[in-house]
């Protein structure tokens, strides 16, 4: 299935796979770090389901000026993704936020484990458990059998 | 000629699945043998038919003939005779083709097995079978026809796209496939069991190689697409929770599951109604991810509309089908007799919570990539769902998975003593806790996650090996007689084992990129780049041309505490004919590590930019892969599962084994 990705990302976008440019690296390496993490978060809006950190496109790289801009500026992380967000609407978050219109995305792991578990539970109730019972002579005689025979190969 | 040869042998393949679908399907009814053996020789016409179409494809490839437009639009006479080939299924109608040609083998493999599969169930499979191939066949024939000519031939193609001039084209999409339309077989014989009202043991026992040997594949296509895309896409991921990567994952994880609940219906007799509705579930999911790729409804919601005449036939092949048998389910499955009894800590139990995570990660899986298409249906909404959602759902679910597997492998059947379960896995407990403090402190500082994820994957690959050491030695013993012992295991048990110390080995590669490191800059000639301990400078950039691109190549020497380790070359190139510029990443393996460089814009002053990972035990989650994959094969070749092999009367080389 990757090369169908690969085939349509290149409809969009010429791949050189080159995303951060040296020239765009903050000299503050704890802040160019934050910035990495943030831009890893944010969607490269033109592309495929890359984030801009990832991106060759020209849109990615003019984002991850800005998210830089906005560091250096002093703003922190929370503040340069609502800037963002404000901009270019919740389509540029990775992460969709936790919301009336995201509820069932982020219950269903939780909503088909616990129903998941509840269900198979019941079923187990449902049948009665089983009985270990005792072997009677015939059986034993046939399993001592079996033991012999085993034992003599 | 042979071009409208192929196309005339598909049309007849299409005739004879109707005749394959219709026939037996009665046959079966009317409890006709003559009719019931109609399916294996038309199963078998069909998969000549569709060899010779795809015979006459790759003849129109490999001469350049450039009267066919499917040719015209991904190839050139100057491209590689081993891309001329792989380009076959390197575009929409020819890997359909290629898909349907995998579904017909399944199918005459089915045929084949006459001996070790029941006459109805085998004219009932076959008939579902045809019924796939049937909708397949119109979706390619009306909409996607490989063998369309175009008048007047143009003298030159427009190439393959570039980034699929790879070997990886050539052996991840088959593998994939192999993979997706093996779980058609369950799905068939799922579906021949509900129109039969019947399932058993033996139904498992029939079904269980199939599903072995399509999660097997599917799960080296899988590895395979990873690590063609961490070369080839250049920036060192392996994993992105594309849309595309989901597609497989789904029917790998249900297949997984469908996998393990085979085992409790064979040998317990128990699971048998969420065993069926899972192998169609599983399928349901392979058709899915078809259309998920096919359709365009990936790109965007619009780009669906664009081309609605493909989007909207495999939209209707997925309804009827996954509708048609999940109706069947409802009405037949209440019929089916339940049985086989267990306690809930038992292996059974294991087994039903290994489903539970592996069906409730797929819902995960599901729902991340279809919400925002469904969201955006209903409100017109746009969000996105990436990497940081799956990260943070899809885990919690997995590790959990994972932490139970050497206990639910170590559980006797029927009814299990968790506390003496636990005191047989003691000493793994103890080397594992060990290990992980012990990488902790020695790498004090550094990400935590990587030790707790390798230590977790070390208990899964010791959890294995004790159980086959446990089960085999003893002190009286001695080691001779242990060894005889192992060997004498039955093959599924080692099957298992091996997959599960890959999965363990592929979680230690995943937790130590944690470690990974990346160094990015602007070189001259003789100036260097540093990524963790190692160092790459830069010797020369030389431009070279090839037949049908070309590039400029960076050379660089890679350095360790200044000592040579060699150099590797990473190349910008340029496809003259469609003028495309692609990133050739240059990649030394150093043990189970890799340094990975790519080269990135020349900048006017002479400098070239370069990007340097240092990637340790990389390897492992691809290597672990195929263990995995290994282990699913050894699996079946276990006596008891072999297709077309009865049971022994006598059981040979395991009575050797004397009895404690």
């Amino acid at each position: 299935m990757r090369f169908v990705l690969a085939l349509l990302a290149s409809l969009v976008l010429s791949l050189s796979a080159f995303a951060v440019q040296p020239d765009e690296v903050l000299k503050d390496p704890a802040m160019e770090k934050r910035a990495r993490e943030i831009s890893a978060g944010l969607r490269c809006l033109v592309c495929q389901n890359q984030s801009i950190d990832d991106s060759d496109a020209q849109l990615a790289k003019d984002l991850r000026l800005l998210v830089r801009e906005r560091l250096v500026a002093g703003d922190t992380n929370e503040e340069v993704e609502s800037y963002l967000v404000q901009r270019y609407g919740e389509f540029v978050l990775l992460k969709p936020t936790f919301g009336t219109h995201t509820l069932l995305l982020w219950l269903t792991p939780a909503l088909v484990l616990v129903l998941g578990g509840l269900g198979a539970y019941a079923a187990l109730r449902r049948r009665p458990q089983p009985a270990a019972a005792a072997l009677d002579d015939e059986e034993r005689k046939a399993l001592e059998a079996l033991l012999r025979r085993d034992g003599n190969a | 000629m042979l071009v409208e040869a192929g196309h005339f042998a598909l049309a007849l393949a299409l005739g004879l699945s109707l005749i394959q679908f219709v026939v037996p399907l009665w046959g079966a009814r009317s409890n006709d043998p003559v009719l019931m053996a109609v399916a294996p020789t038309t199963a078998l016409a069909v998969l000549g038919c569709i060899a010779f179409a795809f015979f006459a494809l790759t003849v129109a490839y490999v001469t350049s003939d450039f009267s066919v437009l499917n040719v015209v639009e991904n190839s050139h006479s100057t491209k590689p005779m081993i891309y001329k080939i792989s380009g076959v299924w390197g575009n929409h109608e020819g890997s359909m083709l290629l898909w349907v040609l995998i579904l017909a083998l399944f199918g005459g493999v089915v045929a084949l097995a006459k001996s070790s599969v029941p006459a109805r169930l085998q004219a009932n499979t076959l008939a579902v079978q045809a019924a796939i191939t049937i909708a397949f066949l119109l979706f390619i024939l009306t909409t996607s026809n490989p063998f369309t000519r175009v008048i007047p031939a143009p003298a030159e193609g427009q190439d393959l796209n570039p980034l699929l001039q790879d070997p990886g084209l050539a052996i991840h999409p088959p593998l994939l496939y192999i993979g997706y339309v093996g779980f058609s077989i369950s799905f068939a014989f799922a579906c021949a069991a509900l129109i039969d009202g019947r399932i058993d043991a033996v139904w498992a026992r029939i079904v269980r190689p199939w599903t072995l040997g399509a999660w097997a594949f599917l799960t080296l296509g899988i590895a395979m697409g990873s690590y063609w895309a961490y070369y080839e896409l250049g920036w060192g991921g392996w994993w992105f929770w594309d849309p595309v990567e989901n597609a497989s994952l789904m029917p790998w994880l249900a297949g997984t599951a469908l996998m393990h609940s085979t085992v409790v219906m064979e040998k317990r007799d128990a699971l048998k109604v969420w065993t069926i509705l899972l192998a169609i579930l599983t399928f349901s999911l392979s058709l899915l991810g078809t259309f998920l790729v096919r359709s365009g409804v990936l790109t965007s919601v619009h780009s669906f509309a664009v081309d609605p005449a493909r989007g909207s036939f495999i939209l209707g092949i997925l309804i009827i089908f996954i509708g048609g048998s999940l109706a069947l389910f409802a009405w037949r499955a209440p019929m089916l007799r339940q049985g086989g009894l267990f306690a809930p800590v038992s292996r059974e139990g294991a087994l039903v919570l290994n489903n539970l995570f592996l069906a409730t990660a797929c819902a995960t899986v599901f729902v991340g990539t279809l919400y925002p298409l469904a969201l955006e249906v209903m409100t017109g909404e746009k969000i996105s769902v990436g990497a940081p959602f799956f990260n943070a759902t899809f885990l919690p679910l997995i590790v959990p998975l994972l932490l139970l597997l050497p206990l639910g492998q170590t559980l006797a059947w029927k009814r299990g003593n968790l506390l003496g379960t636990a005191q047989r896995l003691y000493a793994v407990f103890g080397i594992v806790l060990l290990a992980t403090m012990a990488l902790l402190a020695f790498r004090h500082g550094g990400p935590v996650a990587a030790p707790l994820g390798i230590g977790l994957g070390v208990y899964l690959v010791l959890g294995s090996l004790n159980e086959i050491v446990t089960r085999s030695w003893s002190k009286e013993k001695g080691l001779s007689m242990a060894w005889r012992k192992a060997a004498g295991l039955p093959r599924s048990t080692w099957g298992t084992f091996i997959a599960h110390a890959g999965v363990g080995l592929t979680v230690i590669g995943i937790a130590a990129t944690a470690w990974g490191v990346e160094g990015l800059g602007s070189l001259k000639v003789g100036e260097s780049l540093r990524a963790g301990a190692y160092e790459a400078r830069l010797e020369r950039v030389t431009p070279r041309v090839e037949a049908n691109y070309r590039e400029d190549v960076a050379v660089l020497t890679v350095l360790r505490d200044g000592r040579e380790m060699g150099t590797l070359e990473t190349m910008k190139r340029l496809y003259v004919t469609r003028g495309m510029p692609t990133t050739e990443a240059g990649i030394m393996t150093i043990g189970l590590g890799q340094v990975y460089a790519s080269v990135g814009e020349m900048q006017p002053d002479g400098s070239v930019g370069i990007r340097l990972y240092h990637k340790p035990l990389v390897l492992l989650i691809w290597i672990g892969s195929v263990v995995m994959a290994l282990g699913g094969g050894i699996s079946l070749t276990d006596r008891r599962l072999r297709i077309g092999a009865p049971a022994r009367a006598k059981a040979a080389p395991v009575a050797a084994v004397p009895a404690e």
